[in-house]
């Protein structure tokens, strides 16, 4: 009886082969704690020979029930759970979940406020990007790539450090403003990481872009067409690499990226090459965005003082002055007091469109809050790009998404 | 809008060769040995924490070493993972000169196993009494250990400047007839 393969290659030469070498498909888990899964994805793969013939993806090993959380709790203290979602760039996560909020209570910050918002979102998209490259430079065998994105990459975190007080989770925005104004000196510091990032970039990518190795590994590997890539609703340099010059910067300006001039790159295959290639030349322009929101940086408020029942009044007149204490408590106990109404924001975060929809009945609290990761949905063309692979490519397509399971499963 | 499509050239025949691209990235990695050290040798070296950083959150004294916290639970209430716990109590009939603030913490405890860092309580205090400080490196071996208690949160915070001195001001204000 001959067998019927789907993807003939190594299994149909097996077929043909003396019968101990005939094999049958065999099932395969990569993951949930494999290396090159970049946290806990767990591929349930179907293998013909080395060829895979089925891919799925199995989420929810990371699920903590981030909506539900948000229910319960005002909408300032839901913050430092944003940073958990993409924890590679959680400046930008904060950012496009007050702006979201804001957006639902019709609220405009100070150009101040948004200048710092910029800024601070395209140092989280170099730091993410870097981290991303990294990755995939590992997963394609480059470890010195690693070493030198997170060399680049603590300069960028010794930055939050200053700006926010941590590293990591850096929980800086807040509903109609920030935790803090910039400290002093800071946007010299930013301007003088850009300054001597650009050339060590060149270096880094110089080692990956006309390198025959990684080449190898990443020409005409893990292919999506412009349709495809539209049709499982991929965004962000996933979308960029395939063709598609989707931006929300430049599509629907948010925080005054209308005034910046930078351009979108996009890659001409949709190969895990043309995804890198993305990648390092997005960091160039955020750099580049970086500097003219550095140059132009404006003075006055950092935080819609109008908005006195959304931000909490300065320290100093809390301490002294019993309305503002009052004013505090009601903020902080009732949370910030928005209109009943809904409202959905995306923000071009550093994995694609991160989307916040919130419900409100009015009050402090949110109705409902839906979180629409970038990750999530670019992992959703997972089983159709990984058939046919083998699988060492597969280990290549994944380090080419750049994906975060803390947001992928929220 | 500008849209630029990256451009993919050719690779030459040296290129194809693998040979030039294993050179120059030796290149780049023999350079780097010149290069000033990026890493640091902690624990022997420690890294310079920048002001306004969030460490361990602790409670502060003012600098007359009286208590700040008068047990609002603010900071409770706000704390997103649920880390801190306090129980109000009443001023002690010993401190004569704080009768005026009418309360204080009998127990205070953060849960250093759920607290975050992300600093709200900081934040929202009203008394500017809960600071997160520069410890960042705490361990333990047991769960209770990791319950940091009042006595030990006085002794981490230790005493800050006090700008306004809320309570005095009151105390002068009240004993000059004007009660706001």
């Amino acid at each position: 009886m001959a067998t019927e393969f789907a993807f003939p290659d190594s299994a149909a030469k097996a077929a043909g082969a003396p019968p101990e070498f005939q094999t049958e498909k065999m099932s395969l888990s990569m993951g949930p704690s494999h290396p090159s899964t970049h946290g806990v994805l767990r591929l349930q793969m179907e293998l013909d020979g080395e060829i895979l013939t089925k891919c799925d993806p199995v989420l929810g090993y990371l699920h903590r029930g981030d909506e539900k959380i948000a229910e319960n709790m005002t909408y300032n203290q839901f913050v430092p759970y944003t940073d958990r979602l993409d924890y590679l760039a959680p400046l930008a996560n904060n950012m496009a979940y007050a702006i979201a909020v804001e957006r639902l209570a019709k609220l405009e910050v100070p150009a101040r406020c948004q200048a710092i918002r910029v800024i601070t979102a395209e140092l989280a998209r170099v730091s993410s990007h870097l981290m991303g490259l990294g990755a995939f430079g590992i997963d394609t065998g480059a470890w010195t790539v690693f070493m030198y994105c997170f060399t680049e990459r603590e300069k960028l975190y010794k930055l939050f450090e200053e700006l926010t007080g941590a590293r990591f989770t850096t929980s800086y925005a807040r509903i109609g403003g920030l935790q803090r104004d910039v400290p002093e000196g800071w946007t010299k510091n930013v301007n003088a990481f850009c300054d001597q990032f650009l050339p060590i970039l060149d270096e880094i990518l110089g080692l990956l872009t006309r390198n025959k190795i990684f080449m190898d590994r990443s020409v005409d590997i893990g292919v999506i067409s412009k349709a495809d890539a539209i049709a499982y609703g991929l965004t962000g340099p996933n979308l960029r690499g395939s063709g598609v010059g989707l931006d929300l910067r430049k599509d629907k300006p948010y925080s005054g990226y209308e005034q910046y001039e930078f351009d979108v790159p996009v890659g001409t295959k949709g190969d895990c090459y043309d995804r890198y290639l993305v990648r390092g030349e997005e960091m160039k322009q955020s750099v580049r965005i970086i500097k003219q929101a550095v140059a132009k940086f404006p003075g006055g408020d950092w935080y819609a003082k109008d908005a006195r029942k959304i931000f909490a009044p300065p320290k100093d007149k809390i301490l002294t002055s019993m309305e503002e204490l009052i004013q505090n408590f009601m903020i902080v106990t009732e949370g910030p007091q928005m209109p009943a109404g809904e409202v959905y924001f995306e923000a071009e975060n550093p994995k694609g469109a991160l989307g916040f929809y919130v419900v409100s009945k009015g009050g402090g609290v949110p109705w409902r809050l839906k979180i629409r990761s970038p990750s999530f949905c670019n992992l959703s063309i997972l089983p159709k790009v990984c058939v046919g692979a083998l699988i060492s490519d597969v280990v290549s397509i994944l380090g080419s998404f750049d994906f975060v399971m803390g947001e992928c499963d929220r | 809008m500008a849209v630029i499509p990256l451009e993919r050239k050719p690779l030459t025949f040296a290129e194809r060769t693998y040979l030039p691209q294993i050179a120059s990235g030796l290149w780049t990695t023999f350079k780097r040995i010149f290069q000033p050290q990026v890493t640091l040798s902690y624990p022997e070296q420690r890294p310079a924490i920048p002001p306004g950083y969030r460490g361990v959150p602790t409670l502060v004294r003012d600098p007359n070493g009286r208590e700040k916290c008068v047990s609002c639970q603010l900071c409770e209430f706000v704390c997103p993972p649920k880390a801190i716990r306090i129980t109000p109590g009443e001023i002690p009939a010993d401190q004569a000169d704080r009768a005026h603030v009418e309360k204080a913490p009998q127990a205070f405890d953060i849960d250093m196993l759920r607290c975050i860092y992300c600093g709200l309580c900081q934040e929202v205090c009203p008394e500017e009494a809960i600071f997160l400080q520069n410890q960042y490196s705490l361990s333990g071996y047991t769960r209770e250990e990791m319950v940091n208690h009042k006595d030990k949160l006085y002794e981490l915070g230790g005493t800050i400047p006090d700008q306004h001195y809320k309570w005095d001001q009151k105390k002068t204000a009240a004993e000059h007839g004007n009660t706001h």
